[in-house]
């Protein structure tokens, strides 16, 4: 892999910038700078070990630029934002989900020109990586990847049941899981308040029972289609899931199903990257590699079709910043080919790239338990849908209204009820200015 | 004391300008006072303003927003969200206070006798108060844990259930498991408080009730109780106050859920403003408890007082 230097980043960033090529030294601004950048903490360590310990210290030499990496729970990163925007003050550069671009819009750097660029060069960006980062005219954030979710499952027990392909309809999912349940391997499914994996269930299952929350901006999720997904779940809950799974954070599932506690959940690709990383330490109960038993596949079909929400991640440069410049710098530097392969080879398919071309590269025909993470984020829905995932979706995501329509049923509120409070909350959100 | 010495003795005995004013004794009351009024002002004060001021605005995270009077309020006030988190939090002040209350009692009597190893076992009893919240909730949370859990594990181990319990994954268990790490934290506050109270009643007035054929409870109820009131009153309003504005506990245990059903007003307050950046609507929703703590206060100082007067 070519090492990027500061004259190759210099002549394929900007034309601009030949001045400061011919001086044959880091631009004045960069001599010393320092960025602070937060990110979470990867579900993929390796990951943040080569940030850390080999692209920041290449950073450094090209750019001129040290970058101070931390890394937070991904639940903490709201919290950070919010008291680094009133306080003035905190890292120059900030990773955000799903659609919190919309929300920090205000308190963002303008970087339109470095994504368009982004976007020529690499194959275009992706659609729900656009609809989350782009507010109105101009981009709040820049683009950088999408966490994939797909249900990892173990193929020995599901052979087990007698189910040999996935299921592909909620009704053959909740008998094997019905099966799955009875033989001590439920299935694990957050409905907890938690960033990835309660979303990345709860909207497209809503979604794929013909329900949404909002149709030309007006709240319709009182709906039959959304009363006959809460009336399934209900029953689907009790006969096939981990009933804990209502306490779980985006970690637990981990934890569960590489201690051999459940057979099947949505999520990253984590686990299946983590039981790789360590065939040693993860095994089945017969004891062989329990990587050799993981497969993924899509979340089933409902009345209302098949759907998907994925997580898109992007760098916010913001406005307090006192460098963003060189932020700026930095993140066009950071997505240049050379050092982007690197963390996204480092994923091992956990993050797919923001923009196409990355589905064209080898790493996908390496591995075959990974392929279907490829394109998944192609067939993904956005928060808030029908209608954009604005700052009213991301603020109905903040409040976990869809995850505790679910949860409230669950445990054992009426359907209609829990219906009536879930749209009733929709719609003061919607009724804001 | 400043008419004691002559100016010029003064003088001599070094430091006159600066002895001059020590020794007024208003200018001495203002500098003590004044690290205090400058701390309480910075830290108290001013948020607390600062609180109303976002209240009474629409602003969000990186929007000033404009001033909309009570809307805030309003809202908050037909939320529904916040009408349980408010009732949970009602819920979980009453029975946390109650059971600390009754076993730091409990608690305070026994280490109020003499035994071996009195010190060691009062010290050991500050652990759970000495500890950081954050931490030992911590190690709650694991053993409370959906799948992992070591209450489970044993329990389960010792035949005493077949199913898992669902410690934080069911709303009323989430709740009792919160308010029983709270009164495990607690419980040490109330016992070194009411200790300390025992410790000042005369002994004389046991053995006099004694002799007057008083038995346990009697000494207890007319003698102990009566006299220990004041300062468990104080402990009482003390513990309101911390339990009714929690936050760390519910944050690391149970993050409000699930569904809400452990939210208090504090932790919902924090995931509006600072989570959600709603600063507007935090603020208000954490102002709902400032009318309810002072009236709690009012009361108990009242009552206090009139205790004293009698």
């Amino acid at each position: 892999m070519a090492r990027v230097t500061r004259r190759k980043f210099l002549q394929a960033s900007s034309a601009g910038l030949a001045g400061i090529l011919a001086a044959r030294q880091a631009p004045a601004f960069a001599q010393g700078t320092a960025l602070g950048w937060l990110r979470w903490s990867d579900f993929v360590p390796a990951s943040d070990q080569l940030l850390r310990n080999e692209i920041l210290a290449e950073a450094q030499k090209a750019l001129g630029i040290k970058v101070t990496l931390e890394t937070v729970n991904a639940n903490d990163i709201q919290p950070r934002v919010t008291s680094a925007v009133q306080s003035g003050t905190g890292p120059d550069i900030i990773m955000t989900l799903s659609n919190w671009p919309q929300l920090y819009a205000d308190s963002t750097v303008d970087v339109t020109d470095i994504v368009e660029k982004l976007d020529k060069d690499q194959g275009g960006i992706y659609e729900t990586n656009v609809a989350v980062a782009r507010v109105g005219k101009r981009w709040a954030a820049v683009p950088w990847a999408t966490v994939g979710f797909l249900i990892a499952y173990r193929k020995s027990w599901f052979d087990q049941i007698g189910v040999s392909a996935f299921p592909d309809t909620w009704e053959k999912y909740r008998e094997a899981g019905k099966k799955l349940k009875a033989n001590g391997h439920p299935l694990g499914q957050t409905l907890g308040h938690t960033f990835g994996d309660a979303p990345a269930f709860c909207y497209p299952y809503l979604w794929s029972w013909g329900g949404r929350e909002v149709d030309e901006g007006k709240v319709v999720l009182d709906s039959k289609a959304t009363l006959e997904s809460v009336r399934f779940m209900t029953g689907f809950w009790k006969e096939a899931h981990d009933e804990g799974g209502l306490a779980w954070d985006d970690t637990n599932n981990n934890r569960a199903f590489l201690s051999g506690e459940i057979s099947a959940t949505l999520n990253g690709a984590s686990i299946y990257v983590e039981a790789l990383r360590k065939p040693e330490q993860y095994k089945t109960e017969k004891g062989t590699p329990l990587k050799d038993d993981i497969q993924h596949a899509a979340l089933p079909k409902g009345p209302g079709g098949r759907f998907s929400y994925h997580l898109p991640i992007s760098h916010m440069v913001m406005k307090y910043s006192k460098n963003a410049k060189a932020a700026k710098d930095f993140l066009v530097w950071l997505q240049l080919k050379p050092m982007f392969e690197k963390w996204f080879v480092s994923q091992k398919g956990y993050s797919v790239a923001a923009t196409k071309e990355w589905e064209k590269h080898p790493m996908w025909q390496q591995d075959p338990i990974m392929l279907p993470f490829r394109s998944a984020t192609a067939t993904g829905r956005m928060l808030g849908y029908s209608g954009p995932p604005d700052k009213r979706a991301a603020e109905v995501l903040s409040r976990y209204i869809i995850i505790d329509l679910y949860a409230k049923a669950v445990q054992g509120m009426k359907p209609e009820e829990a219906v009536r409070w879930a749209s009733g909350e929709l719609r003061k959100i919607y009724s804001q200015v | 004391m400043s008419s004691i010495a002559p100016a010029h003795q003064r003088k001599r005995l070094g430091g006159s300008h600066w002895t001059g004013i020590a020794e007024n004794e208003r200018i001495l009351a203002l500098a003590l006072l004044a690290p205090a009024v400058v701390i309480l002002s910075t830290f108290i004060a001013y948020p607390f303003v600062m609180a109303i001021w976002f209240a009474l605005t629409s602003i969000r995270v990186g929007d000033p927003g404009e001033f909309i009077g009570l809307a805030n309020f309003a809202k908050a006030w037909h939320d529904s969200i916040f009408q349980t988190a408010f009732k949970n939090t009602v819920f979980y002040t009453s029975w946390a206070t109650i059971f600390k209350l009754t076993l730091g009692m409990c608690l305070a009597l026994l280490l109020n006798r003499h035994f071996r190893l009195k010190r060691i076992v009062r010290a050991s009893m500050l652990l759970p108060f000495i500890i950081p919240t954050v931490l030992s909730t911590f190690a709650w949370r694991w053993m409370f844990d959906p799948t992992f859990s070591v209450v489970n594990w044993l329990l389960y181990r010792t035949g005493f259930i077949t199913n898992r319990l669902p410690f934080l994954s069911d709303g009323d268990w989430a709740m009792w498991c919160a308010i029983l790490v709270n009164t495990w934290r607690g419980m040490p506050f109330f016992a070194i408080t009411l200790l300390a109270g025992l410790q000042t009643i005369n002994p004389d007035l046991h053995e006099a009730a004694a002799l007057d054929g008083a038995n346990a409870w009697h000494r207890f109820w007319h003698v102990t109780w009566p006299l220990l009131l004041p300062v468990t009153l104080v402990v009482v309003v003390f513990s309101v106050i911390q339990t009714f504005s929690d936050f760390q506990l519910i944050y690391v245990l149970t993050g409000g859920g699930p569904a809400n059903s452990t939210h208090l007003v504090a932790t919902y307050a924090y995931q509006l403003g600072v989570g959600a950046g709603l600063l507007g609507e935090g603020a208000a929703i954490s102002l709902f408890m400032f009318p309810v703590l002072f009236a709690v206060v009012w009361i108990q100082l009242r009552y206090l007082r009139r205790i004293e007067g009698a």
